[in-house]
């Protein structure tokens, strides 16, 4: 049983190894996710926010631009997600509320 | 923890070590513009430099730096900001989170949109550093009883 465990460990190794090399290089500007127009003919997003990134926002790194600006209302779920966990922690552990109960 | 350590070398040296981790943690956040970091990871290098105090020194001592009362009411305020600044935008006329529409004619638009970036990662560094604060504080409640 063993045997069959780590021969099917190393199988999807060689398997994701063989798949990797079909991948484009870095900065390949043939590769299809750096075109700017996709494969049905609509333009990419990541283009625009590469060459309008800065003008609009008037912020060197477009990490933060598109975090904080395009994407935000993701970085306002995250948040609100990350203060869900905090309320959650005091609700079940804060020692008032055990007080009371016992 | 039922005791923090005895030891003054340790208390000493986290004392010293602190304020330097805040000082870049607001570094990271303030700088997240121009650099790799944001309010994410300042949040959570301010939330480093509180939880050294609290785990080298006693109670008496860390809650003159930050009290432990004030941990979800400073959370909630950092969620508040990041929703005020969207209101505020939509409000006055552009869409939820559209900083164009941020009350600041003295700066040309996209000015005024690196601004509202700034204000929302204030936000979420003060919320990330008290919520991480608060969870630390809440699951050693008991222990200290």
């Amino acid at each position: 049983m063993k045997i069959i465990n780590y021969s099917s460990l190393v199988l999807v190794g060689l398997l994701l190894i063989y798949a990797s090399l079909g991948l484009p290089y870095r900065g390949d500007t043939e590769a299809l996710v750096n075109k700017e127009i996709s494969l049905i003919g609509t333009p990419v997003a990541s283009s625009y926010y590469i060459q309008n990134a800065y003008k609009d926002t008037n912020t060197p790194n477009i990490v933060t631009s598109i975090l904080g600006d395009y994407r935000s209302f993701d970085t306002l779920g995250e948040e609100v997600v990350i203060f869900t966990a905090g309320i959650i922690c005091f609700l079940l552990l804060s020692r008032e509320r055990k007080s009371e109960t016992k | 923890m039922k005791q923090s350590s005895d030891s003054p070398i340790i208390l000493l040296l986290s004392r010293v070590i602190s304020p330097y981790i805040m000082l870049f943690g607001l570094y990271v956040i303030f700088h997240g513009h121009y650099s790799p970091g944001g309010g994410f990871q300042g949040g959570a290098m301010l939330a480093a430099s509180i939880l050294l105090i609290r785990i080298s020194a006693e109670e008496k001592v860390y809650e003159l730096q930050f009290k432990k009362s004030f941990d979800i009411p400073l959370g909630a305020l950092g969620v508040l900001i990041f929703l005020g600044v969207g209101l505020i935008a939509m409000l006055l006329g552009g869409n939820f989170l559209d900083y164009h529409f941020l009350p600041m004619d003295w700066m040309p638009k996209a000015d005024v949109r690196a601004m509202g970036i700034l204000l929302i990662e204030v936000g979420v560094g003060l919320a990330v550093m008290t919520i991480l604060v608060a969870i630390y504080d809440n699951l050693l409640e008991d222990e200290d009883a």
